[in-house]
């Protein structure tokens, strides 16, 4: 087993460990701060959606060897336009709409990588690969979360007012829908950085459990971005460590990390109050006696 | 003056309001009243661009309402609202500077100033810092009408405001209402309760799908509008008359 100070002697020694980390922590941020607008938004499932149905994008700028982002971005945004549409023009809900369009898109680039590329690259892509990430992915993430932090500082308030109270933005005119595919464009971005760390399957939960972990322990929402990112990166690294350590696939061990810091968080929250309950309960236990 | 213009409105082809033609003066503070399902909702919502109507026009001083959007603050039904929302008092009253700010404007001093103000008008300068979720349904609805009046707009509509609320938020919410008159502002609020009727409202629409009167509340306020609009053993509740046998 491999200790901490074992883990940091390695950092400073191997160059793909510290792109590694670095990726890790970027990919922390930003997606802890898309994801507490997605949860915020009620929209958990239409982030698994984005996140899956960017696979055919990714297939094709594999055969075609264009910039990943681009690929993803057009299918990402095309998913989310069509769930849009079929939940506007037919009786069907906007679940309904998400789970049809997303395994279609999803089947789709499935087939298509196993066309275009060997096996191991499929489960990379599919469970993460964090400790094969390459200098020019480094720089794309980075270029993402500027990306996510430029959109999110610029439009704060608007972000704000149309996950609170949509219809009010819309009385004074804001352009709720441009907002709404805004969000989705940078959700497919992110998904595109956290591809590399945790794989398509899971970036849902990267999203939305170290989000839901601050959403539990704040009432306002500069302080849950600034945990949830806080949370991302901690969880992040922790994960790095246990796939470095053990040889686990590094989204898996993210994941589980991101899971035992929301259980943690959960049990203690000042928002549930599990443990002051107990302390009253035994109280009232006594009482009776 | 606010007019509406043979506004018809359908939801997938049955009709909800047909040929609504109706004013509303500044300086009053009008009541829509109508039994459930008349459209009073979905006329406020067909005026503001939130739902699609099949026709019709709404004009402020013959300017398309939807052109003058800022000169509008509309308090929603409370149903809707997230009560888990990570925000406070203060910040949702601050929400109500965003329209006036535009893209790319943070709200600052003078917008905090004046939330604070608009929440002591309110009675709730000591539940700023208060999560919402904390509140009770009055205390909510007065920090709607806070940021409504942060809003600074000459036309407020109101959704049934006063509904599920205590005595003391509707007292606050019925002065807040008569100030924004004296100010010359035109007030609509749709309203269930008959009881109240003549001592809130200055004039009153009384709507089933159209429009069965409009005008002062003294004049349109009588048996036969009532009993046309609702039924007429309302009617004679209300009004406390026995039943005119029909001839």
């Amino acid at each position: 087993m491999t200790s901490i100070a074992n883990f940091i002697q390695a950092l400073t020694k191997y160059e793909f460990l510290q792109s590694a980390l670095m990726t890790a922590i970027m990919v922390g941020i930003m997606s802890g701060i898309i994801g507490s607008f997605i949860i915020l938004r009620g929209m958990s499932l239409m982030g698994d959606a984005i996140s899956h149905a960017v696979l055919p994008g990714v297939a094709i700028a594999y055969i075609l060897g264009i910039n990943i982002l681009i690929g993803a971005s057009i299918f990402g945004i095309l998913a989310a336009l069509l769930i849009g549409f079929v939940a506007a023009h037919s009786k069907i809900k906007t679940d309904t709409s998400i789970g049809i369009v997303f395994s279609a898109f999803y089947a789709l680039g499935f087939i298509l990588i196993s066309m275009a590329e060997s096996a191991t690259n499929l489960h990379h892509i599919l469970f993460g690969n964090i400790l094969a990430v390459s200098d020019s992915d480094m720089l794309t993430t980075a270029i993402v979360l500027c990306i996510v932090l430029t959109f999110v500082i610029f439009f704060f308030k608007e972000l704000l007012i149309t996950s609170f109270d949509e219809t009010f933005a819309r009385t004074y005119g804001l352009k709720t829908q441009m907002m709404h595919y805004a969000l989705m464009l940078v959700l497919t971005l992110v998904t595109v950085s956290a591809l590399q760390t945790v794989g398509i399957i899971l970036v849902v939960a990267m999203l939305i459990t170290p989000a839901a972990t601050a959403f539990l322990w704040t009432d306002r929402l500069e302080t849950m971005l600034i945990l949830a990112a806080g949370i991302g990166v901690i969880t992040s690294i922790a994960g790095l460590y246990l796939s470095y350590s053990f040889n686990w696939a590094s989204g898996p061990a993210i994941v589980l990390v991101a899971a035992a810091l929301f259980l943690i968080f959960f049990v203690c929250s000042p928002k549930q109050a599990f443990i002051r309950f107990k302390r009253l309960k035994t109280k009232a236990v006594l009482a009776h006696d | 003056m606010l007019s509406i213009k043979n506004l018809t409105v359908a939801y997938d082809d049955t009709p909800v309001l047909t040929d609504v033609a109706v004013n509303f003066n500044a300086g009053k503070i009008t009541g829509i009243i109508g039994p459930n399902g008349a459209g009073k909702s979905t006329l406020i919502k067909a005026m503001l661009g939130l739902i699609k109507s099949k026709h019709g026009t709404a004009t402020y001083n013959d300017q398309p309402l939807t052109a003058v959007r800022q000169q509008i603050a509309y308090v929603e039904q409370r149903k809707d609202i997230d009560l888990t929302f990570p925000i406070n008092v203060l910040d949702v009253v601050l929400t109500g500077t965003y329209g006036h700010l535009g893209l790319f404007k943070s709200p600052g001093k003078a917008e905090k100033q004046a939330s604070l103000a608009a929440l002591a008008q309110v009675s709730l300068s000591d539940f700023a810092k208060r999560q919402i979720g904390n509140l009770s349904g009055g205390q909510l609805q007065r920090v709607f009408v806070a940021r409504a009046i942060v809003q600074a707009a000459e036309i407020i509509i109101l959704d049934e405001p006063f509904v599920g609320i205590d005595l003391q938020s509707e007292t606050a919410i019925v002065q807040i209402l008569k100030q924004w008159r004296d100010a010359g502002k035109t007030i609509i609020v749709v309203h269930h309760d008959l009881n109240k009727v003549t001592r809130y409202f200055d004039e009153l629409v009384i709507l089933n799908h159209g429009i069965v009167a409009a005008g002062a509340t003294t004049d349109v306020y009588n048996p036969t509008n009532i009993s046309q609009a609702f039924s007429t053993d309302l009617s004679s509740v209300l009004f406390d008359q026995p039943e005119v046998p029909q001839s």
